[in-house]
């Protein structure tokens, strides 16, 4: 069956525009996942939810991004135990794995996959507590402190002269923690190997526990750089599972908080791989432009950094007339200044020979491991949601897609230069014509069983968000996804026949999320 | 590097200079007294997320650019616990870095400070303590100093720093 029989035969669901689910057989789930990838699509998410009236029910769910839109594949299986298996999805798509291992951590349904090793779950709570399932989570609770860092099967790489850097979980500086593991012959990269969950903060159990009306605050702190984007996806679905529409002003607000927050990290961001590259007046210049536009936020809207700007049915915050002007004159300042700056860095030979050729990811091996968002971008694909999928206003604003096909470090670091400019110019657009009238509308909570999904695309990719409805206004399942799921697994590539020295601007050119995958 | 020269000229010394009724620059001109009548020399401190959400950790790297210009307080990020002063922790201390802040804080030589940073670190937060996670720092290493906000601004993260120092008078 081609791509469009399954669309076809798919349901609408609320929330983001273009999203559809379809309940699958075991055979059809295969069946399916095949179809996407052979269509050219990929995996955005998978998860699994026990039944709300039935907990020796479950389901697990993959969110496959297609041209036509995210389809949500539903299939059914038995909740916790030895008859919860479903058939894995690793070979289609080899981002599944780690999203596989976690969804067994914490809600106990098994993927027919060879990679059994446990993900979140490092020492904290026992292998057979499950922290989604309505029992378990009590027993998880009172699980012995954790022990030394449990014994993690990392893949060994043996050979003469090959030998082991470990690194993390803390770093030195100011960054998320995990852990590294290098097999080096002299100082290059042979394999690395990423050990990651360390900062888990059981989030997705932490939603039901809150009402659904104030998840968005829980859903803005998943990853703090990218609160904007998660926050706006949680909202998308929750307006959507309550026919809440939100008045104009509010999603063309939006749209300035998001474009704001691609700027104030891509700024962040240009100024770290300069100084990664051995050239300190970068970072001394950027980080000046980013305090810059945080103190102009600050005065707008009373954050630096826009963690509660977003609030179902709209914005918290408003824009005076006095406060667009100066947000547009600062936003194009910076812009100016950005241009400036990527010339000294065009014209630097030092920056230029670290940058090129740097922890290169061919294209076709970006299409292989599905990753998403700015570093797919680098790597040749054309995936931009507020272009492909745009919900209010994108359509109207169309922001132009950068791409690259370089792969390496140059081009990572060219997109984040040319999208900064496309945002500020978005931004001044936003502020010139921003539709009267209120920026917040009621929004009541939805009725039990009601779902929804969010897909914004963040600065960083595209975040994707479930939510399940409750009985009495409460959260029964909420899947947050930070698009690092995806592009965790290709810096491990990316690093290979690199040497040791250039991991850290390599890894900075990916700058991913710990929190956001950790959950 | 004409260009860079000449940028470097157009903008001159942005470090905002004591004194001004700003309490950032208060701040500012009291540390650095502090830090040079108690240390006689730099501030090491070390950062350890603990399981915040990066929120907190990029008011941090804030610390260091050129408007709050950290290190010309004397004020040092170093990479190593052993020759710490001074732990910067972020976050609701999950279980899974539990063990690593114990370790950091039993590497850092006494007299050594903690100053938690930001309502995860000063209380759970929106967090709070589940199976996967411990809650405040406090929960787990002693804290001298709680820095609330979400994430707090780079002058509330200086004048907690600013508070243990004092709090300790010498190291
Ligand atoms: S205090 Fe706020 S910004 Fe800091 S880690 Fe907690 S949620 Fe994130």
């Amino acid at each position: 069956m081609s791509l469009r029989r399954w669309w076809d035969r798919a349901h609408g669901v609320t929330g983001a525009p273009s999203v559809r689910g379809l309940g699958v057989t075991a055979e059809e789930w295969l069946q399916a996942a095949r179809d996407v990838a052979a269509a050219g699509g990929r995996l955005l998410s998978l998860w699994a939810s026990v039944d709300a009236s039935n907990p020796a029910a479950a389901a697990v769910y993959a969110a496959l991004l297609t041209e036509a839109g995210v389809l949500v594949l539903e299939l059914a299986t038995p909740a916790h135990g030895e008859r919860a298996v479903y058939a894995g999805l690793a070979e289609i798509f080899p981002a599944a794995t780690r999203m596989q291992r976690a969804a067994f951590d914490l809600s106990g349904v098994r993927s027919s996959d060879p990679d059994q090793r446990p993900w979140l779950r490092h020492s904290a709570w026992p292998a057979d507590a499950h922290p989604l399932l309505p029992a378990a989570a009590t027993a998880a609770a009172v699980a012995e402190p954790p022990n030394a860092d449990a014994a993690y099967e990392f893949v060994r790489v043996e050979g003469e002269g090959v030998h082991e850097i470990a690194v993390g979980p803390v770093h030195a500086g100011t960054i998320e923690p995990g852990h590294f593991r290098f097999s080096v012959v002299g100082e290059k990269v042979l394999r690395l190997e990423q050990h990651l969950g360390y900062v888990h903060k059981g989030i997705e159990r932490r939603f039901t526990e809150l009402p659904i009306l104030a998840g968005h605050r829980l859903a803005a702190r998943v990853s703090g750089d990218s609160a904007v984007a998660f926050s706006w996806a949680y909202c998308q679905a929750l307006e959507g599972m309550s026919e809440c529409l939100i008045p104009a002003r509010a999603a063309w607000l939006r749209a300035l908080f998001l474009e704001l927050e691609r700027i104030a990290n891509h700024l962040g961001d240009l100024g770290a791989l300069g100084n990664d590259a051995g050239f300190a007046f970068g970072l001394v210049q950027f980080s000046r432009l980013k305090e810059d536009l945080l103190r102009a936020v600050d005065e707008a809207f009373g954050q630096r950094y826009l963690l509660d700007a977003v609030v179902p049915g709209g914005t918290q915050v408003d824009v005076s007339a006095p406060a667009a002007h100066a947000l547009t004159e600062r936003v194009s300042a910076i812009a100016q200044e950005a241009n400036a700056l990527r010339r000294i860095y065009d014209e630097h030979s030092g920056v230029r020979d670290r940058f090129a050729g740097a922890g290169c990811l061919a294209p076709e091996l970006a299409v292989r491991l599905g990753v998403l968002g700015l570093v797919a971008r680098a790597s040749g694909q054309a995936l931009d949601a507020r272009c492909d999928l745009p919900c209010a206003p994108y359509s109207e604003l169309a922001p132009a897609k950068v791409v690259r096909t370089e792969g390496d470090v140059a081009a990572r670091v060219a997109v984040r230069f040319d999208e900064l400019q496309e945002s500020c110019r978005l931004v001044g657009r936003i502020l010139a014509s921003l539709p009267g009238g209120p920026h917040l509308s009621s929004v009541a909570a939805p009725a039990a069983g009601a779902f929804g999904v969010g897909f914004v695309e963040g600065w960083r990719g595209p975040v994707f968000l479930a939510l399940e409805a409750g009985a009495g206004g409460s959260i029964h399942r909420c899947h947050p996804h930070d698009p690092s799921w995806q592009n965790w697994p290709a810096l491990e590539h990316a690093v290979i026949g690199n040497i040791v020295p250039d991991f850290p601007l390599i890894n900075k050119s990916f700058n991913l999320s710990y929190s956001g995958p950790d959950v | 590097m004409l260009k860079t020269l000449r940028k470097i000229g157009s903008i001159g010394i942005i470090s905002e200079p004591p004194p001004a009724p700003d309490p950032l620059l208060r701040v500012r001109e009291r540390l650095d007294e502090k830090i040079r009548a108690v240390l006689g020399r730099a501030l090491c401190i070390r950062h350890v997320d603990a399981g915040s959400c990066n929120g907190c950790e990029l008011e941090i790297q804030a610390l260091n650019n050129p408007l709050y210009n950290m290190e010309g307080l004397g004020i040092r990020f170093v990479a190593s616990p052993r020759h710490a002063d001074l732990l910067l922790v972020t976050g609701p201390v999950s279980r899974n870095m539990e063990t690593a802040l114990r370790r950091t804080y039993e590497a850092t030589p006494d007299p050594k400070l903690v100053v938690a940073v930001g309502d995860c670190g000063c209380t759970g937060g929106i967090f709070g303590e589940s199976y996967a996670t411990r809650g405040p720092v406090s929960n787990v290493i002693p804290v001298d100093v709680a820095v609330p906000g979400c994430p707090p601004s780079p002058t509330r993260i200086l004048q907690g720093i600013l508070t243990a120092i004092s709090s300790r008078g010498k190291l």
